[in-house]
């Protein structure tokens, strides 16, 4: 096989991994805050697509995307408010369900509102043949873009958990609920924030990913269980090895198709997710010494 | 002869020390207290003893097996039943039921005979049901039996867990903190019936926080401070050793 | 006493019987259909109510072992070996009577597996997965439990609908009755209809009888203890890994139990079983029906089915199984026909009144 070839499966499988890796991060601010797995997470990505292909139909590009964003953490804000905050030490398999059915609601929801139709945002630059070459190897810029939009919003997001007052009250909450409410800090209001923000950094992937993968009204699950399995194969609620992991995975899967039919894909990252489970649940980059005073 | 032998026995989480080097055994029949400051490491050293955790090193002998790295069921089956420190009552069970589940070892219905039905399950069941009222009434709390466990007063619970435990007849009984939250009145009370138990030929080994049970009813006392063994006596003597004296009066918990 | 623990069964039994003739009466005998199909679904859902509302061990793969049962079924009647003939394997095959030969739609001829050891291969296929997913699956708790089981039948799903030795997209058709013994066939041919309602719920009401029978027993008394507190279970000497594998190998055996049947039935299967969308309207129907309440799972199982099947929701039908999740879980997490009212039930709580 040509190093062009190889190239360009690389550059692919990161493009995906980078989508994959955003979605395990707001697994994980939804984790930290609450621990709670929210199996609405896919979602999120596929109502800031859907949202963002309306929107575009009026509105300029960037103010589109804005809207979709928003629009998207407003629905975030509404399911912890409905759903989430007045429940009283609900149990895990409470929580599970009620995600699980907030998930199909959604998506029952997105089939009723814009069919069953594939729908993108154009490219963000040119069009779906541009591309710029270096020798024998030619990138889409709007992998450019994805791969830019994801970095500034991992930054933005570590900025915010390290530097602003809000960002550290969240993290105080995850930390102690207890003792952060003693200081003060709202734990239920930091619960809405992680969400809210989970829905955000969800629909902004959803927008800058639709031009190269479409999106559909059940896209959704096949990336809550990628996002599901990068999260946990960086270590659950560590973000910053959620890049490593979502990297890794999107490339592993990338290179399978040269092994298995493309139908298989998904097979793939499935099964490095019961391995880990099975293995080493406190994941790839996890403290295993640690992990073991955690109930897997 | 003693039936519980444990030796040098270790375990580490991360930077503390739990249980250091720990040795001491239990004479069969008796009575033998476990004390020491919070965080002495007596939790830890019960869950090592009964299999709920794995040892770095050391032995645990118990009825002349060696039993350590078996399972707690395996430790249950052997002969060691145990209560909770935080009590550990299945909800949503009758208190009869609960301490039906003590019973376990002792009957042997399997999926295949249980979903046939057979007689002698049926016998079996029975059997259990009825072991487990005459536990109730060895306790004075047959009234409960068809109670929600989890919804009886707090003392009520703790009696009920003993129940639990005894109906596995275990030929040694691991209580940690059963006074923890009684009153006075009931404190004595558990004392006793933990003296009963005793005289029926069970062995105890306990953990406590109330001296004046522990100095009434135990035969032997083990002291215990940041995971070190520093006395095993008997109770009037742990009373006047130096080292746990400066242990107790070093800590506003004595 | 042994009366009264039955009682419950020929209740059942005659409420089968009665909705038989009521349908024959009011002359809507294609009612019976729906009715035979929701009672294999049935079989899923039972064994799912021990393993989740009775054992507290969530799964969200179940449909993936009722396509597991149904497609090796359906896979081993229909795939010709005539072409094979004379080889060994087949040979031996031949030779224990394993095989039946036919003529398919155009008259070529046809060597296939006979249903019943189609049936039992299958079984035990379902029984050697579920045993290997188990035993490791079965040690994660809460959420790391609900996506390796999501994981699990997203794979299986996933194979089915990837592999053109199952038809792919389209499923496996055309797959033969299902001759079980003293004329009784398991076929869609609405000549049978009556017959194989009774097929059907014959099936269910054996499960309920065994299951019954389970939940009243010692092992019945330990998996709640391993619901409650697993901890404590396992140190009153439950073996709780071992009895929580032995009942997630039970509800996946009845899951592909009824996978056999519905596909002989229907004469064939696709990969909308194996969807996880069915495996959370599984759970979904456990929970309205009360998490550990066999007989308000059953009830609501055969309601929710039938309407479904009926076309009652139209193009909602997820989307009805997927509010109906939330508004239990949200408002009723007990379900709505509350445990308590099931245990005043005769017979369902062991009697009480036995004399102290």
């Amino acid at each position: 096989m040509s190093l062009a070839l190889l190239f360009q499966y690389l550059v692919a499988g990161i493009t995906y991994g980078t989508i994959y890796a955003i979605v395990a991060i707001g697994f994980n601010i939804i984790y930290n805050a609450t621990g709670i797995i929210n199996f609405a997470q896919g979602e999120f990505v596929m109502l800031g697509g859907m949202i963002g292909v309306t929107l575009r139909a009026l509105l300029p590009m960037p103010v589109a995307i804005a809207g979709a964003v928003i629009a998207t953490m407003l629905v975030g804000a509404l399911i912890e408010m409905l759903f989430i905050r007045w429940l009283r030490r609900p149990s895990v398999l409470r929580l599970i369900i009620i995600t699980i059915g907030l998930s199909i609601a959604i998506r029952e929801l997105a089939l009723l509102l814009w069919g069953e139709g594939v729908r993108a945002l154009p490219y963000f630059t040119g069009t779906a043949v541009t591309s710029l070459s270096v020798g024998d190897v030619h990138i889409s810029p709007q992998v450019l873009w994805v791969l830019g939009i994801s970095a500034v919003m991992v930054a933005a997001l570590n900025f915010f958990f390290a530097r602003t007052l809000l960002g550290r009250q969240m993290r105080a909450c995850a930390c102690n609920r207890e003792a952060a409410q003693l200081c003060g800090i709202s734990a239920k209001n930091m619960v809405t924030l992680s969400f809210v923000l989970s829905a955000g950094i969800g629909a902004l992937a959803g927008c800058v990913i639709s031009p190269i993968t479409y999106v559909q009204y059940d896209s959704g699950s096949s990336l809550a269980l990628k996002g599901f399995t990068v999260a946990i194969l960086g270590g659950l609620g560590n973000s910053m090895a959620a890049v490593a992991a979502g990297l890794l995975l999107g490339t592993l899967e990338s290179f399978s198709i040269w092994v298995m039919p493309a139908a298989y894909k998904d097979v793939i990252a499935i099964s490095i997710l019961l391995l880990i489970l099975f293995v080493r649940p406190s994941g790839l980059f996890g403290n295993a010494e640690a992990a073991r005073l955690k109930d897997y | 002869m003693s039936l519980l032998v444990v030796k040098d026995l270790c375990k580490r989480f991360g930077g503390l020390q739990a249980v250091d080097n720990v040795s001491f055994a239990v004479a069969s029949g008796s009575i033998k207290a476990l004390i020491g400051p919070n965080g002495a490491g007596k939790t830890t050293l019960f869950n090592l003893i009964f299999g709920a955790l794995l040892p770095d090193s050391g032995q645990v002998w118990f009825d002349g097996k060696q039993t350590d790295g078996w399972k707690p069921h395996q430790v249950a089956a052997a002969g060691m039943a145990r209560t909770f420190q935080h009590i550990r009552l299945f909800p949503k069970m009758s208190a009869l039921d609960n301490i039906a589940v003590g019973r376990h070892v002792h009957s042997r219905a399997g999926f295949l005979a249980s979903m046939l039905g057979l007689p002698w399950t049926r016998r079996e069941q029975r059997a259990v049901r009825e072991k487990a009222l005459e536990i109730m009434r060895f306790l004075g709390v047959e009234e409960l039996a068809d109670g929600e466990a989890t919804s009886l007063a707090y003392g009520q619970q703790r009696i009920v867990e003993l129940g639990r435990a005894l109906a596995c007849e275990p030929k040694l009984l691991l209580l940690d903190e059963p006074a923890a939250g009684l009153n006075m009145r009931e404190t004595s009370e558990m004392a006793k019936l933990i003296a009963r138990i005793r005289d029926t030929g069970v062995t105890v080994l306990l953990v406590e926080h109330d001296m004046t049970l522990v100095m009434n009813i135990s035969d032997e006392v083990l002291v215990l401070s940041y995971g070190e063994k520093i006395a095993d006596d008997k109770p009037l003597a742990i009373q006047k050793h130096p080292e746990v004296i400066k242990v107790y009066l070093g800590e506003d918990d004595a | 006493m042994g009366r009264r623990r039955n009682l419950p069964i020929v209740a059942l039994a005659m409420a089968v019987i009665a909705v038989q003739l009521l349908t024959a009466a009011a002359g809507k005998p294609q009612y019976l259909t729906q009715l035979t199909m929701a009672g294999y679904y049935s079989l899923v859902i039972v064994g799912l109510t021990l393993l989740m509302g009775y054992t507290g061990q969530i799964s969200l793969g179940h449909a993936g072992f009722f396509a597991i049962g149904g497609y090796t079924s359906g896979l081993l009647t229909t795939y010709n070996l005539h072409p094979l003939i004379g080889q060994i394997p087949v040979s031996i095959l031949q030779a224990c009577g394993l095989l039946v030969s036919g003529k398919d739609l155009y008259g070529a001829d046809l060597l296939v597996v006979r249903p019943w050891a189609a049936c039992v291969v299958a079984l035990l296929v379902t029984i050697g997965i579920a045993y290997l997913v188990g035993k490791p699956v079965l040690k994660l708790k809460g959420h790391y439990l609900a996506m390796a089981t999501l994981g699990f039948g997203t794979i299986v799903y996933k194979v089915v609908l990837g592999s053109s030795l199952v038809g792919a997209a389209d499923g496996i058709s055309d797959i033969p009755a299902f001759p079980l013994f003293a004329g009784l066939v398991v076929t869609g041919k609405s000549a049978l209809r009556a017959q194989n309602y009774y097929v059907a719920w014959g099936l269910v009401l054996g499960a309920m009888a065994l299951l019954t029978n389970l939940i009243r027993s010692r092992v019945g008394r330990a998996l709640r203890a391993i619901h409650g507190a697993e901890d404590a279970a396992n140190a009153m000497g439950v073996d709780t890994g071992r009895y929580k594998l032995q009942m997630f190998v039970l509800s996946a055996a009845l899951a592909a139990l009824g996978g056999v049947f519905l596909t002989h039935y229907n004469g064939g299967i696709g990969p909308s079983e194996a969807s996880v969308m069915k495996s959370v309207r599984y759970v979904a129907i456990v929970a309205v029906g009360g998490m550990a309440n066999l007989w308000g799972a059953l009830f609501m199982g055969v309601l929710l089915n039938f309407l479904s099947l009926r076309g009652s929701f139209g193009s909602y039908d997820d989307a009805v199984f997927g509010l109906i999740l939330l508004a239990i879980m949200l408002f009723a997490p007990d379900g709505l026909l509350r445990a308590e009212f099931a245990r005043r039930l005769p017979g369902l709580r062991r009697g009480q009144k036995a004399a102290p």
